[in-house]
């Protein structure tokens, strides 16, 4: 949803965010919805200024929001408190699930389909009734025995099983109650801390600004992403959204308040390692995807939008390899690099800590302050050949070699690290142009304000001439291995003295453009799977629809009497569509569900969907439509007028997830890797598909270790940016936070005698680190199962380098991963606490 | 605030250079001479992320002060001073009694109040009335500005102000405190503080105006529960007390003043002078008759040697 859109919120649940400090300027929004009488609620683990500017703070322990989440949904479902006519009409709460599914309440907190000896799912038994319905979004494999291309095809054949009665007891809904029913208020409370009279007023002003006349929104950050259960997190905000009517509706919604510096964007055309632009699955080795063919019988979706997947991978395809993708070598299918397993950040760290990964490059990076374990991160860096870091000051991961870590403790000296590091001067925002994505999916360009200083390069600037080297140095190679960077189309205009990429033409090629006569193409739906056309990211088509129109930079506000979907402000993907879903915001007879909470309606006179928001939905599909299933329909022509989740093969908000997830089809509360306590609700203690790298130079201790009784989390404050580079090393920002500290409950500091400024020694597994100490109330205690557990807080961006100094936070922490995502579990862990400092030599600038 | 007509044409990001009266896209208000600007900072709008700090250093170049965790909350900056004209006060009233937090609370901030101040921009401002050489003076914004190359750093304006704002700077010796942006107004640009704000606590425009908003913006708080809500500095209100008239940069609290550390009833020091100089003059007559009562005493006779023998 639009951060403006906030503004048309009735309550907002912020939840794993600490949005006023790390998104002031979405908050913005947040204070408009207020003036009009929003409820805004706070529910994290520390009072923090967005606790101060809320109506409500539910405090939780870290780590705990399933099981708070979860006796929301409880709440809703045994109070009778869902939209009816919406999630009938729009979600999958009749589907019947396969009669050999097992829920974790039978299991003891496993689903059916375990597999102990390869600690993974099978996930055959969670699928919809006699069918398979893939996932949205890649990893749609599954092993199976017979082709899975072949389950998935049934889709075609007819509509989901469904009891409309929601009697048959493997429909979602009798699942969803059996799997929540133990997540009662007093449950809630002895696993969270929250007290329940908090916790069911929250639930309770939830409840009370949902329906037809009223929307609440929830919004979320990295708070509830580096869990090992952070993609269940947000499922569990998913369902309740879905429960209480509020996707695809003016001011209801997720919003995912995304990172500093264009993550958005960064995740669109991905630096991720299993995906492609736009959200296509990259090409694996050890799945079935030998050839083009057998790629998109895997991974085509057959009904739904997805199924348009093969005209946005051979667009692309054209995009990079130009005239050398052809219908004959698969549109150059076989220049792709194909992935032999998980290659994110953590594992990276692991294989070239193991001598498998020997130079690396670091744009806009520095993992020696903002990675898990810090110490095995120093440790690996210093086992490459080389390293190349581009910033625009020496970070603490490029001056590792002489400062580091393993360097002070005498474990490394400079002259037995033999890693090359390269230090390039990197350009900041102002001093090149360009795009950002923000949280919103809405591309804003920006101008070039002034040259960067000395040599300093902007990353675009870096990247052109590099390709450009290299494939000077391939050109006369004959080896096959070389032919995919021969191959490559390579030709951005360069302009000025400094030869500085057009960056205008990579977002045009980015758009994507009509082979024959390179025009630019206006919208998505024009794209085809002939080699006719190159788009760099399907989902950006649109953002240069026209030469000389770059749609990124237009600035049009509605004005006072608009309708407030500004869709002359930048581009937001796909199409322009400012609120994803948004067929949901009509009922099934395509009218507004109040005349309060309008967006887009069918018009029956002019035979289509119009509305404030371009809408998100075939423009002329009436809302009677019906598939006609004897002829077996593919794509849109699957899905009904009044199916409006088009992106899911059944057009249906998954309540319940079948396919598309390793850790089960439903959220379930399962403890953090290393957690104070032993799980309330089952034998099962933490996520059983979490990733653990088991090795001596990562250690994790069992739950309940008496040496690290508390619990502890990590993050940023506002006046801090992205791992603290730019800001530390500027004096005028550095005063502001000038040094680490952690901040520790009176009650606790009490106990050990620790006053506000003394200094403490906070040690995990991993290492120990001192730091100052804050005493404040903003911290608190929590009774936990009759035990009381107190919650500490660190900031993680301080470091060696800059004005505003401090230990490193990431020296405590473990590389384990969410199954999903591989996303590390920074948020949630345990510590042990003394007053007192390190016996150490100093270490700083 | 809705958005204005104008920012229709500027509506891509090819700008031909500084807007003409920018302001009037950012504020909503056209800087012209003659007429009164200052500050509406409403501090139930302030979420304490320091861009205001920022900003005003950026913009005013100003150096840093003195780097070190103050253990004071998220406050690091203590206090205005010469190199620090917008300064975020951090008070954290988290728990009731036994230490229980509080779950809910009343509508805006609460519970950890934060409170960005600056320069009052006083209507009788003390600092100007001690200055000696004209370096402080009346802008045609009504603001009140300090002159560095006339500044002699004397000193005088430093405890003229009641509300500790002006400060000699250890670089230069001179008098600095905030000048409202004094050279951004001339361009027509909305003071950088103001500017940057994102939650709109600090509210930038005519002071007239910006009464007018903070009075209904009172009223809204106590409608909708946040009863303590009040304005400090703004005519007839405590703060603009002791012969200061009105502060052109006026508050919206919710506690007392000196919770944010503000006088309770700030005065005008030119009000001291005259019971200062009646207690001087009445001292001076009395130290007079007590002199001439000695004189007399000697010229009555010597009594002796000292209580403990000493020579007389």
């Amino acid at each position: 949803m639009p951060q403006w859109d906030l503004a048309n919120a009735d309550a907002i649940l912020v939840m794993g965010s600490n949005m006023a400090e790390n998104h002031p300027i979405a908050f913005r929004f947040v204070l408009q919805a207020k003036e009009k009488g929003a409820t805004i609620i706070h529910a994290d683990p520390r009072f923090t200024r967005t606790s101060a500017l809320s109506d409500m703070h539910a405090p939780l322990r870290a780590g705990s929001d399933i099981a708070f989440l979860g006796g929301i949904i409880r709440h809703i479902l045994e109070n009778d408190l869902w939209f009816k006519n919406y999630v009938l009409g729009y979600t999958n709460i009749s589907t019947i699930i396969d009669e050999r599914f097992q829920d974790t309440s039978e299991l003891d907190g496993l689903f059916s389909g375990w597999n102990e000896e390869k600690q993974t799912y099978q996930y055959e038994s969670w699928q919809y009734k006699d069918m398979h319905v893939p996932a949205s979004l890649a990893e749609h494999f599954v092993n199976t025995t017979e082709s899975f291309s072949d389950c998935t095809k049934r889709l075609k054949k007819g509509p989901t099983p469904k009891d409309l009665t929601l009697q048959h007891p493997n429909c979602v809904y009798q699942i969803l109650k059996r799997h929540y029913a133990a997540y009662t208020p007093e449950m809630v409370e002895r696993t969270t801390g929250c007290p329940k009279e908090t916790f069911l007023k929250v639930a309770d002003a939830l409840v009370r600004a949902s329906g037809p006349d009223k929307t609440a929104a929830i919004c979320y950050a990295v708070g509830w992403t580096h869990h090992s259960t952070g993609v269940q997190m947000i499922r569990a905000a998913a369902i309740i959204q879905l429960l209480l009517g509020n996707i695809g509706r003016p001011g209801g919604g997720i919003l995912a308040l995304r990172g500093h510096s264009s993550i958005q964007g960064s995740t669109d055309i991905p630096t991720l390692y299993n995906m492609l632009p736009g959200y296509l699955p990259q090409p694996h080795a050890f799945k079935p995807h030998g050839t083009l063919k057998d790629f998109f019988g895997v991974e085509e979706t057959p009904t739904g939008w997805w199924s348009n997947f093969p005209k946005y991978m051979i667009s692309l395809m054209k995009a990079w390899y130009g005239d050398n993708a052809v219908k004959e070598n698969d549109w150059g299918y076989d220049f792709l690099p194909k992935i032999v397993g998980d290659h994110s950040q953590q594992p990276l760290t692991l294989a070239i800590r193991d001598g498998l990964v020997k130079g690396l490059f670091l744009l806009g990076q520095n993992p020696a302050v903002g990675a898990s374990n810090s110490a095995l991160v120093q440790r690996s860096l210093a086992n490459l050949d080389w390293m190349v870091v581009r910033d625009f000051t020496e970070t603490e991961t490029a001056s590792f070699w002489h400062k580091g870590r393993p360097v002070r403790d005498g474990e490394l000296t400079p002259q037995n690290i033999k890693t090359e590091v390269f230090l390039m001067p990197g350009s900041l925002a102002g001093e090149k142009a360009g795009t950002f994505t923000n949280t919103h999916r809405l591309v804003q360009w920006h101008d070039k304000v002034v040259d960067g200083p000395g040599d300093s390069r902007s990353e675009l600037w870096f990247i052109h001439h590099l390709g450009r080297r290299l494939k000077e140095l391939y050109q006369d190679s004959a080896d096959p291995k070389d032919k995919p960077i021969r191959s490559l189309t390579w030709n951005y205009p360069v302009k000025g003295e400094k030869e500085d990429p057009d960056v205008e033409a990579v977002l045009k090629e980015i758009n994507g453009y009509t082979v024959a006569d390179g025009k630019q193409i206006s919208d998505p739906k024009y794209l085809q799977d002939d080699g006719s056309t190159a788009c760099g990211c399907w989902i950006y088509c649109g953002v240069f629809p026209e030469e000389g129109h770059n749609q990124a930079r237009s600035r049009r506000p509605d004005g006072p009497d608009g309708p407030g979907t500004h869709l002359g402000w930048g581009f937001a993907w796909p199409a322009n569509r400012r609120t994803l879903y948004n067929r949901a915001s009509a009922d099934l007879q395509g009218k507004p569900w109040s005349e309060k909470k309008t967006l887009v309606w069918w018009n029956a006179e002019k035979g289509h969907w119009e509305g404030k928001d371009n809408v998100d939905f075939s423009q002329e599909k009436p809302p009677d439509y019906r598939p006609e299933w004897s002829q077996e329909p593919s794509g849109m022509d699957a899905l009904g007028g009044d199916d409006p989740f088009i992106m899911i093969a059944d057009g249906r908000g998954a309540l319940y997830v079948p396919s598309g997830l390793k850790d089960g089809p439903l959220p379930t509360h399962y403890e953090p890797v290393e957690s104070p306590v032993r799980n309330p609700l089952y034998g099962q203690q933490h996520n059983p598909a979490v990733k653990i790298w088991q090795r001596s130079d990562n250690p994790l201790h069992a739950p309940g270790d008496p040496r690290y009784p508390h619990a502890l989390t990590t993050y940023r404050l506002t006046e801090h940016h992205s791992g603290g580079t730019p800001t530390r090393s500027v004096a005028t920002t550095a005063e502001l936070q000038p040094e680490g500290f952690c901040e520790i409950p009176p009650e606790l500091a009490g106990e050990l005698g620790i006053r506000t400024l003394d200094w403490v020694v906070l040690s995990t597994p991993r290492g120990d680190i001192e730091t100052k100490a804050i005493v404040t109330e903003r911290l608190q205690p929590f009774q936990l199962n009759g035990q009381s557990v107190f919650q500490i807080g660190l900031p993680w961006h301080f470091g060696w380098r800059g004005y505003a100094t401090g230990d490193i936070a990431n020296v405590l922490t473990a590389i384990v991963g969410d199954p999903n995502t591989s996303m590390h579990e920074n948020k949630a862990l345990t510590c042990g606490l003394r007053k007192g400092r390190l016996n150490r030599p100093a270490q700083g600038d | 605030m809705g958005v204005p007509a104008r920012a229709l044409d500027y509506a891509d990001s090819f700008l031909p250079g500084v807007i003409p009266q920018e302001a009037e896209l950012t504020a909503g208000v056209r800087i012209e001479p003659g007429k009164s600007y200052g500050f509406f900072t409403d501090t139930t709008l302030c979420i304490g992320c320091k861009a205001c700090e920022v900003a005003c250093k950026e913009w005013n170049a100003l150096p840093a002060d003195d780097l070190g965790l103050k253990g004071t909350s998220y406050d690091n900056t203590g206090s205005l001073s010469a190199n620090t004209w917008r300064h975020v006060a951090f008070v954290e009233k988290i728990s009731g009694d036994e230490g229980t937090r509080v779950t809910e609370m009343q509508p805006f901030q609460s519970n950890w109040l934060m409170m960005s101040d600056v320069c009052k921009h006083c209507h009788n401002a003390p600092c100007l009335e001690a200055c000696p050489t004209g370096a402080l003076f009346r802008t045609e914004f009504d603001t009140v500005v300090v002159q560095p190359d006339i500044c002699n750093g004397c000193g005088y304006c430093v405890p003229a102000c009641p509300f500790g704002v002006v400060d000699l700077s250890p670089d230069d010796g001179k008098a600095h405190k905030c000048t409202l942006c004094y050279d951004r107004l001339k361009g027509g640009l909305e003071p950088a503080c103001a500017k940057s704000c994102p939650t709109d606590s600090i509210q930038f425009g005519e002071v007239p105006d910006l009464v007018e908003r903070a009075k209904a913006r009172v009223v809204d708080l106590h409608a909708k529960g946040a009863r303590n809500a009040y304005l400090y500095g703004a005519p007839d209100t405590p703060g603009a007390t002791g012969g200061l008239g009105h502060l052109n940069a006026f508050f919206l609290l919710t506690d007392r003043p000196e919770v944010y550390n503000l006088p309770t009833a700030p005065t005008r020091a030119a009000n001291r002078v005259e019971p200062a100089l009646t207690a001087g003059l009445v001292t001076m007559a009395g130290l007079a008759l007590t002199a001439a009562a000695v004189f007399a005493l000697a010229k009555a006779g010597p009594t002796g040697p000292g209580r403990n023998g000493e020579i007389r």
